[in-house]
Order: C-alpha cells, then sequence, then structure tokens
C-alpha cells in the first residue's frame, strides 16, 4: 500500500516535471488547418493582398450592390447620409480640413482595407451577408467615386493590392512608435 | 433634437441654475424628519445581487442626445460623481462599434492560430485553469479629451464630458505571453491580430513585444466577471495604450509578421499633426489629469475645500500632480493616494480654503518618465486643430465670485471655430 502512494506520487511529480520542463500547461485543445479555417469565418486581409479571396468585381456591378445595401445610409453616391462620407473632398485631406470629411479616398491610406472592413463589418446591421464578389464590386465601385481607380479593370486579389491611395503619403510611424519599435515599418 | 437646439436648452439650463450646490448647508440645529423614520420600521430583507442606494439613481453615464439609438458610439464615467480609484463596473466608460453582443459563456472559444507550432482553442474554463494575474490598470478611449478641440470652449463642459472616456477597474485573467507559449511562436512572428465577437468582428494589429510584456487576455473586472459592454466573456487588457486596441469579445488571435492596416488602426485612431501628416500606432496614452471637484457646472461656497481629482499615464507611474490655484501662475504639490501604481489612475487631493474671489484653477500630472500634460497651445502646436484622438491638455475650471465653476480653458485666437464633434469619427462623437 505504502509502496503504490510512493509511485503515485513519483509519477504526479514527474508529469509536472514535464509540464514545467517544456513551460506548457497541456491546456487547450490542438486545431487542424481546416478547424482553424471553419473558425476564422472572416479573413482578416493583410496590406499586401493575403488572405483575399477568389472572385471580382465591377464598376458597374459595384454601384447595384451599392445601391441596395448601401447607399441608404452613406447617401446615394458616397456623399454621406445618416452614417460617414465615403466620398469627400480636398484630396487628400489637409490639417485644415474639417474631420466630419475624413473619408475613403482621401483619408484612407490602403485599398486592401477596404475589403476586410467592408467584408468584416457591413453592412452595418446585416454583416456578412454579402459575397466575395459583391464585396470587390462594391469596393470597385467606392474606389471609382473616390476617384482613385478609372474602373477599367475589375478588382480581384491581384488588382486590388496594387491600388494606390492618396493618403498613403501622408501616413508615418508615430516617432515614438518608432523609437520604441526600431523594427516596425508600414507597409 | 440638432446641435444649436441642444446648446440653446444647455445654456438655458445654465442660467436658470443647473449648477449642482454641493453644501446646501442645512439650517443650523434642525432635525431633518425623514432622519428617524428608518429606526421605526424593518427595513428590507436580504437579496441575491445588490442594488445601489434608489437615492443615486442619478449617478450614471452621459450618453451624448445624438447617440442614444446607435449601436456605434461612446458614452462617459460620472467622473465628479465618483470616489477613490475603482471606476465601478456598471458605470465604466462604453465604446462599441457594433453594439454589444450577447456572448453565451458556453459556447465561447478562443482561437490561437497563424504563426503558430500548435493552434490552439480555448474554451472559459481553459482559460480559468491558467495561472491568473490580478492587476489595477486604466482604460482610456484615444478620443478621451475631445471636447477639448472645441473653439470656443463648451461653457457646459462637466468634469465627466472633458475626460469620462477613461475608468480604472482591477482585472483578472491569464497573462497573453503563456497562452502564446502554450501555441509555440514560429520564426519570424512579429504581430498579433486580435479579432472581436462583436457584429464588426472588430481587429487590431498589437506588436508581439507588448503582447510578451503585460497584456492580460481577461475574464473577470473588479472582482466578478467581466461586464457585457466591457467584453463579457473575455478581453484584451493592453496596460497604458488606448483602449481602441484592447479588443473585447476576443474570439481569435492570428500570429502574422506583419500588421493588418485595418479600418480601425487607419481611418480611425490616426492622429493628424499640425505640419499636415498622419501619425499611424499612436498607441499610448500620455499623462492625463482632471479635477473632478470643484469641476465644471458644480456650485462652491466660501471656506474649506478638499480639491480632489484623477491623475494616470500610459508611461507609467503618476510621480506627481500640482494644483494651480491662480490661472497657471504657481504650482502647488498635491497630495496622491493611494501610493501610484503602473498604469492604474491615482486620486490626488488638496487642503483650500476658497476667499470668494474669482479664480482659475488647474491641475496636471508628471509621470515617473517625466513626461507631463501640455498647454492647450503647446498641444496645438503639435496636434492639427482637426485631430480627433489624444489630447491631454491642462483643464482649467474658472470659479466665479458667486462659487459658480465652469469650463476656464481659454478661447483660442487665430483657430477656427469648432462645435462638437458629431461625425466626426466614433469615439467622443457628441453632438
Amino acid at each position: 500500500m505504502r509502496r503504490k502512494w510512493f509511485y503515485l506520487a513519483l509519477s504526479a511529480l514527474a508529469l509536472s516535471a514535464l509540464v514545467l520542463a517544456q513551460g506548457r500547461y497541456q491546456i487547450g485543445t490542438p486545431l487542424n488547418e481546416k478547424e482553424v479555417q471553419e473558425w476564422n469565418i472572416r479573413p482578416s486581409i493583410l496590406a499586401n493582398g493575403v488572405g483575399l479571396p477568389p472572385g471580382q468585381g465591377t464598376v458597374d456591378e459595384g454601384a447595384k450592390v451599392y445601391a441596395v445595401h448601401c447607399a441608404g445610409c452613406h447617401g446615394s453616391t458616397g456623399e454621406g447620409g445618416a452614417f460617414t462620407r465615403l466620398v469627400s473632398e480636398p484630396f487628400p485631406i489637409t490639417k485644415d480640413t474639417d474631420s466630419v470629411d475624413f473619408a475613403i479616398g482621401n483619408y484612407w491610406p490602403y485599398a486592401t482595407t477596404l475589403f476586410d472592413y467592408t467584408r468584416r463589418a457591413m453592412p452595418f446591421a446585416t454583416p456578412g451577408i454579402l459575397s466575395n464578389d459583391e464585396v470587390y464590386a462594391v469596393v470597385a465601385y467606392i474606389l471609382y467615386q473616390n476617384g482613385v481607380i478609372d474602373g477599367n479593370e475589375p478588382m480581384n486579389a491581384q488588382t486590388l493590392p496594387k491600388v494606390q491611395m492618396p493618403a498613403r503619403a501622408l501616413l508615418e510611424l508615430d516617432p515614438s512608435t518608432q523609437k520604441r519599435f526600431p523594427w516596425i515599418k508600414l507597409p | 433634437m440638432n446641435r444649436r437646439k441642444l446648446l440653446q436648452l444647455l445654456s438655458k439650463g445654465v442660467a436658470a441654475g443647473a449648477f449642482v450646490k454641493l453644501s446646501p448647508g442645512l439650517a443650523q440645529g434642525k432635525i431633518p424628519q425623514g432622519a428617524t423614520e428608518t429606526m421605526k420600521v424593518l427595513g428590507a430583507t436580504l437579496r441575491e445581487y445588490g442594488e445601489r442606494s434608489e437615492f443615486e439613481k442619478d449617478v450614471i453615464r452621459y450618453i451624448s442626445p445624438n447617440l442614444r439609438s446607435r449601436h456605434t458610439g461612446a458614452d462617459f464615467s460620472p467622473l465628479e460623481k465618483l470616489e477613490g480609484i475603482i471606476t465601478p463596473s456598471s458605470l465604466h466608460f462604453e465604446r462599441h462599434h457594433g453594439g454589444v453582443p450577447n456572448v453565451n459563456p458556453a459556447d465561447y472559444r478562443l482561437v490561437i492560430h497563424g504563426m503558430v507550432e500548435r493552434p490552439l482553442m480555448f474554451t472559459l474554463q481553459d482559460l480559468k485553469r491558467f495561472p491568473s494575474v490580478t492587476r489595477t490598470y486604466f482604460i482610456e478611449c484615444a478620443g478621451n479629451g475631445q471636447n477639448g478641440y472645441r473653439n470656443p470652449p463648451d461653457m457646459t463642459l462637466t468634469a465627466t464630458r472633458s475626460r469620462g472616456l477613461v475608468s480604472n477597474s482591477s482585472w483578472t485573467g491569464v497573462p497573453l505571453s503563456i497562452l502564446l507559449k502554450e501555441a509555440g511562436l514560429k520564426e519570424g512572428a512579429r504581430w498579433l491580430i486580435p479579432e472581436g465577437q462583436d457584429a464588426a468582428a472588430y481587429t487590431r494589429s498589437l506588436p508581439l513585444e507588448k503582447a510578451l510584456d503585460d497584456v492580460l487576455v481577461a475574464y473577470a473586472q473588479n472582482g466578478e466577471a467581466i461586464r457585457p459592454e466591457q467584453g463579457y466573456p473575455v478581453r484584451l487588457v493592453v496596460p497604458g495604450w488606448e483602449g481602441s486596441i484592447q479588443v473585447k469579445w476576443l474570439r481569435r488571435i492570428q500570429v502574422t509578421d506583419t500588421p493588418v492596416m485595418s479600418k480601425d488602426e487607419t481611418s480611425e485612431y490616426t492622429d493628424v499633426m499640425a505640419d499636415g501628416k498622419i501619425h499611424a500606432f499612436t498607441w499610448v496614452m500620455d499623462p492625463e489629469s482632471i479635477i473632478t471637484y470643484p469641476s465644471g457646472l458644480q456650485q462652491i461656497q466660501r471656506g474649506f475645500h478638499e480639491i480632489r481629482g484623477l491623475a494616470w499615464s500610459g508611461h507609467g507611474r503618476i510621480r506627481r500632480v500640482e494644483i494651480s490655484l491662480d490661472g497657471g501662475k504657481t504650482w502647488k504639490r498635491a497630495n496622491l493616494e493611494p501610493a501610484p501604481d503602473a498604469l492604474s489612475v491615482v486620486r490626488f487631493k488638496y487642503n483650500w480654503v476658497w476667499d470668494g474671489k474669482e479664480t482659475v484653477i488647474m491641475s496636471r500630472a508628471w509621470d515617473e518618465k517625466g513626461n507631463t500634460q501640455p498647454t492647450q497651445e503647446e498641444f496645438f502646436a503639435k496636434w492639427a486643430r482637426n485631430n480627433r484622438y489624444h489630447y491631454n491638455a491642462i483643464q482649467a475650471w474658472r470659479i466665479g465670485a458667486d462659487g459658480k465653476v465652469v469650463n476656464g480653458d481659454k478661447t483660442l485666437a487665430g483657430a477656427p471655430e469648432r462645435l462638437g464633434a458629431v461625425g466626426r469619427g466614433g469615439c467622443g462623437g457628441e453632438s
């Protein structure tokens, strides 16, 4: 009996030594890649385009999506309404621009953000209902309304990351952040 | 209600005596009739979950009238009605981007994936099994102080509307570094992209170094489960950094080698500077302080007053707080209580006898790194007038000869007129 307790204690000690030697607590359920993807229902789109799904959309298709899902809050052509303006002047903003006029074409520094946010959080009351093609299309429409693209080619995983936003030229990493994290570079 | 109507109403209210007299002065020797009534009847029975006194029902968060029915926006902690340093959970300021989700803890999962050796999924019970940490930290919206961008200053300003987008809680959770070690970081991992379980599936980019330093995956606030508005059941607490990076309703953390440049770190929560440049990743909250008594729309009488206020800094401990009783000409050191903790709010106090003469009082905080608060002029020499965030200039209160306290900030000559912040980007947006 005494010997049994001894071995039990020894094995408990060995187990905790094993756990702590690895610096791990062995808590949590491992997931395979498929399970991760099932959980990742609104994947992040990085500024270099990583994460953009297959599919595409044109300005004309986007105008239809916009009229149905977006115009109610943002105005018939993006001029704003109950919610924020998506199109505004000047281009890009200056230090004298009223912040109510900070819109997509004159303030947003990355075109990929527009896809990420639209698919992630729009339409505001029914997020997630747009297909990838519809998101590409409405992104194309909004960029076109802002004069950022000419609309000659559809937006897709290849064309969208190449779109240069005018406000990117104004964006800098905060100097105190740069000092503390010298390795950080804005995309 | 439009902005003009509201301002008219507010100014009428001010004229009609909306000031709160804090020492009404009972007629000497008179005992209120109700004072002994409770001694003649039995009181209430036991109850399972406590409520505050029915006489305290006016201590509530301030919600701007234009935001009452919206699912995105912010409301303010009633700073001048609170004591000590802990913000009651029910009065912690709110900021949401898609409403408050109603998360069932039985369905709750946190997934860590991306550049890790072992993608892992945790239940709430899993998270609670890890070694826990309890720390007191402030959380402050980057838009706190946004009313300071108004010119001329808002004469109806209260301490709540000046700086109420800050709150201070005791947070309990598991250090994020433990969870990351559990998953195993891959070579080249530099960033985390935390995601919320709200309708906005809110995301930000957080550098791994900060995560490994002091970030908490928190499940308790002031001893009980985190309130839904604050991220129930699990949120990030990123000490000293702007509130918007402290993702609530945390469901997923993706480990990457680049930042995501999400909407809320590009189109919002970026700072327009006086030179016209836009600064990204302005994470740390600079030192701030606010006198909560006497403060805007209160009324005091001659005699003794303990000036009280709150101070905090995202750079570390508050080292000292100074009070000026003469509009900024001379400064005296206030007492701090309790002994300041790093990245927590501290209460400051100063004994004062008011002689009944008009004056302007101010406070300014200094942190352990030597940072302090700018004047309005100094602030706008660095930040643009149209910026929306990180206003931390000294707040002045003017005490009139009648004892009424109003905003003591100056009208800045040559600066554009600017009223509220409605439609000017989320947090702090008031009509």
